[in-house]
């Protein structure tokens, strides 16, 4: 199941719709990396919210996805990890790494907005 | 008598899923996750054992290629609990004490899917001979 990506200003938004093989994810990290360099996105979403499991590859795909993104310049917010699924991770030991989260798509906008704001103006 | 739907095969009250592609995977811990419904598990645990089934499933593929994944729902004196069983022909594990080691990994993973899956579910069991393949046992109990 191919995961739409929307682009949205400055900001790649990626809602997944359904349950993904291995392969689907790792289209999703390759693709994501490449439209941050096409669109010159400063910022990725990628949406969880309909997955019902995040297991160790799900959860190593991610940290990788949110590693390639910050190599190409822009920052990656994952949004939607529901409370059950959040369970069963934090039992499995599986954590994100430094890979930024927030509760849904309107809080990862405004993380992404702070976190390009302030980089910005570090920069200047 | 068997029953073939969607490549599952309904075996008595045993669901077996073959595994042989990352998409038997995501297979295996729908059905998983379905029969735990029916057995009546809630909430959480039902994302507890799509996890742990998704684990030693992908072991299957990463390390043996192919094999299956038996799901089944036990009565013990009454209470009501899913096996999963995760069995294959690979190659099986040389030293088991070390493989369900926190991150101990021979491949480049996090070294989580054996022992995460231990700590997921309530019973686990895993039986290994090198050349021969792995049966890993695990079972969850509704609480
Ligand atoms: N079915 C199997 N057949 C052969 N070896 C296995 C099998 N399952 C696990 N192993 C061995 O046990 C090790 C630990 O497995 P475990 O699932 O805990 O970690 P991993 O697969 O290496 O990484 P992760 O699951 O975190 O992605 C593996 O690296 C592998 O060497
Ligand atoms: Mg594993």
């Amino acid at each position: 199941m191919l995961v739409p990506i929307l682009k949205q200003g400055d900001f790649l938004i990626a809602t997944i719709q359904s349950a993904l093989t291995d392969d689907d994810l790792l289209r999703l990290r390759d693709d994501l990396a490449e439209q941050v360099g096409r669109y010159r996105s400063r910022g990725v979403i990628v949406d969880v919210t309909v997955l019902d499991v995040m297991d160790s590859f799900a959860a190593r795909t991610l940290r990788a996805l949110a590693h390639m993104v910050g190599l190409r310049g822009a920052r990656t917010v994952i949004v939607g990890i529901q409370p059950e699924v959040a369970f069963a991770m934090v039992q499995l030991g599986l954590t994100l790494g430094d890979v930024e989260t927030a509760l849904d798509l309107e809080e990862g906008l405004e993380l992404l907005h702070k976190r390009t704001k302030r980089s910005a103006s570090r920069g200047r | 008598m068997s029953l073939l739907v969607n490549k599952v095969a309904i075996v008595g009250d045993e669901i077996h899923v073959p595994i042989s592609s990352d998409a038997d995977i995501v297979i295996a811990r729908q059905q998983g996750r379905a029969l735990a419904e029916r057995i009546g598990f809630t909430g959480s645990s039902l994302a507890v054992v799509a996890t742990a089934i998704s684990e030693v499933a992908r072991n299957i593929i990463e390390y043996a290629k192919r094999g299956e994944i038996v799901l089944k729902p036990v009565n013990q004196g009454g209470r009501q609990g899913l096996t999963v069983m995760a069995r294959d022909q690979g190659p099986g594990i040389p030293d088991i004490a070390l493989a369900m080691q926190d991150g101990y990994s021979t491949a480049k993973g996090l070294g989580l899917g054996l022992p995460g899956a231990r700590r997921l579910m309530d019973e686990f069991e895993i039986i290994s001979k090198v050349g021969r393949g792995t049966t890993v046992t695990m079972k969850k109990w509704v609480r």
